[in-house]
């Protein structure tokens, strides 16, 4: 009845059980329920607002929405304009991200989870982690603009990009890993010591295996985070009209999100299509990825064997 | 940080055990902390590159002059740089914003907390989220070519770049982070509490606004903070649907600039690196920057204490 509160129902009142001023039973049913559909009213006109936002963006989309739009270069027709450069560009960039990110994120983890005491240090590093997933991501644009593409030198490539996506991405990857890790239960790694195993041994062989569906699970939905991330790469001057596909990891690129952006901005409306019709296409891709992110969250709770 | 959690406390024996492969062993444990310093380097980075960038500025535009001045132009040959307009612009969107996703938040979270079965509340949670994890280019969009248009029907010399249309789509994209926090607040109340309250013979209305709100109110300010956070460092809604004209001004009708959307525009045009233009963006950034983190602190610092129990 009262959701998670676990607070027991008001005592059914009448006007007969209470005395004087409190005996307006009536008149505050009407206004608690008022209340309730304001309430009501308050959590789905933001849904119904996001379902309105995709239908409009997809009606717009529509007369752009075939295979040539896909596969074209970007173009100053927009009738002929396509998403290719953009599309490949993100699919390198996430490629990249996963493995700059996977393995510093997990390994932290690990590090927080398994190895660390509880100390200062240990607890500078959970601090620093919570702070960094608040800080706006067009901060780690600067920081990737001045690191990557100036002191190290990368340039305004693919690999700054990944490199600056990677640092964003961390604190996701991070707090997912250990949330997973947290799941395996103690008795798994005991039963790992017991069987003679160092500490090393027992992640590897029982800990890890364990719990990598959740990992994955984590990092696939950090990604679809990822995907949309604009700013960072605009920052750091990824080009917003790149009319290749990138053929290195030093080469320029620009993203699908950059790539609609850049459509946006232009004042001509057919533009402004072809900009619907490359957010249908990021779109897509993200239900993708969760939905992929879902599936493995289900086989994992399946297969749960202890 | 959780006791019992590693291995090492909770099995005196198994230290012993890894003692004869010590050298893999060691290995491992040092490249694990490299990884969990990773994370540390980039908030020092992070700090490095605003704090040394900006002073090179400062070295040249004197501090008064950024904060007392109040034009912003210095892609122009007149140049100015005080940050005012910058600051009105986000005030502006960040005021809308907030408008928005308070109301609608916090009555999203009671009816998450106190009106939804657990099954409705499983499926309505997941649901609200999905408006947090939309790509803000795609809320730009809609700013600017769904939002906008509607609102120029109503309010008559709304400019196509305007703060009203952003502001609004920021709220909408907030809501989850209001709601999601203050329900976690308001569950958090002691159902001894609400049973009191009912035991006096308060209604089921009168228990939420004078006992539980109130004593959740310390999670709800802090997922208050966390929104106003969010919005100030919101860039693509803004760069897109808010214009790139920094104006000292309150009016939400006209065109305006905020922090966030001046370091869009600069990246944009090639603004050679080294330059005082060049300067500017990372002295944009440290204030937005320290913005964040003050209020960041403020709402873990509220959050912690209703973890203590504290309430």
């Amino acid at each position: 009845m009262t959701g998670t509160a676990q607070s027991l129902p008001p005592p059914p009142r009448t006007a007969a059980t209470l005395p004087g001023a409190l005996a307006s039973p009536r008149h505050r049913f009407t206004a608690e329920h008022a209340f309730r559909a304001l309430c009501l009213a308050a959590l789905t006109l933001p849904l119904l607002l996001l379902v309105v936002l995709f239908a409009d963006a997809l009606r717009d989309a529509l007369p752009r929405l075939n295979w040539d739009f896909l596969t074209s270069y970007p173009s100053r027709r927009a009738a002929a304009a396509g998403v290719l450069p953009a599309l490949v560009g993100t699919a390198y960039l996430m490629a990249l991200t996963a493995v700059i990110a996977i393995p510093i994120g997990v390994g932290a983890a690990i590090f927080l989870e398994e190895y660390a005491r509880p100390g200062r240090l240990t607890g500078l590093i959970e601090i620093n982690i919570s702070n960094l997933a608040g800080v706006p991501s067009i901060i780690y644009g600067l920081l990737g603009l001045e690191l990557f593409v100036r002191v190290i030198g990368l340039g305004r490539s693919l690999l700054a990009g990944a490199a600056t996506l990677a640092l964003l991405l961390l604190p996701m990857v991070i707090m997912a890993s250990r949330e997973a890790l947290r799941t395996v239960p103690h008795s798994m790694r005991e039963a790992g010591y017991a069987l003679g195993g160092d500490r090393w041994r027992t992640l590897r062989l029982v800990t890890l295996p364990m719990c990598l569906p959740g990992i994955l699970t984590g990092i696939i939905l950090s990604l679809a985070r990822a995907i949309g991330e604009t700013a960072p790469l605009i920052t750091i001057g990824a080009l917003t009209y790149v009319a290749f596909v990138p053929d290195s990891l030093k080469s320029a690129f620009t993203a699908l999100p950059i790539q609609i952006f850049n459509w946006v901005s232009r004042p001509q409306p057919e533009f402004h299509v072809n900009a619907a019709a490359g957010i249908v296409v990021l779109l897509a891709l993200m239900v993708a990825l969760n939905a992929t992110a879902i599936w493995l969250r289900m086989r994992l709770q399946r297969r749960r064997y202890w | 940080m959780q006791p019992g959690s590693s291995p090492a406390t909770a099995l005196p024996g198994g230290m012993a055990l890894t003692a004869p492969r010590a050298a893999t062993e060691r290995f491992v444990a040092r490249l694990l902390f490299a990884c969990g310093a990773v994370s540390v380097l980039t908030t020092a980075g992070i700090v490095a590159v605003l704090l040394g960038e900006s002073l090179a500025f400062f070295r040249e535009v004197s501090p008064g002059r950024f904060l007392a001045d109040t034009q912003w132009t210095p892609l122009f040959a007149d140049k100015h740089f005080g940050i005012w307009p910058l600051l009105a612009g986000t005030f502006l969107t960040t005021t809308i914003a907030i408008a928005v996703a308070v109301p609608l938040g916090l009555l999203a979270a009671i009816h998450l907390a106190e009106f939804s079965r657990p099954r409705a509340r499983k499926l309505l949670k997941p649901a609200l989220e999905v408006l947090a994890g939309v790509p803000t280019v795609v809320y730009g969009y809609f700013a600017l070519t769904f939002v906008t248009p509607v609102l120029q029907r109503f309010i008559p010399g709304l400019a196509g770049f305007n703060a009203l249309g952003p502001g609004i789509v920021m709220g909408i994209m907030i809501v989850p982070i209001v709601a999601s926090l203050s329900d976690d607040a308001i569950s958090a109340v002691p159902a001894s509490l609400r049973e009191g309250a009912y035991a006096l013979g308060a209604g089921r209305l009168q228990t939420l606004l004078r006992v539980t709100l109130p004593t959740a109110f310390s999670g709800i300010a802090a997922s208050v903070i966390l929104g106003l956070s969010r919005a100030i460092g919101e860039t693509m809604i803004v760069a897109i649907a808010a214009g790139q004209q920094p104006r000292l001004t309150l009016d939400p009708r006209v065109p305006i600039e905020t922090m966030t959307a001046y370091i869009v525009q600069v990246s944009l045009g090639d603004t050679p690196t080294g330059t005082l233009e060049y300067r500017t963006i990372f002295a944009v950034g440290l204030s937005l920057f320290l913005m964040t983190l003050v209020l960041n602190i403020t709402s873990h610092r509220l959050r912690k204490r209703i973890l203590k129990g504290s309430l």
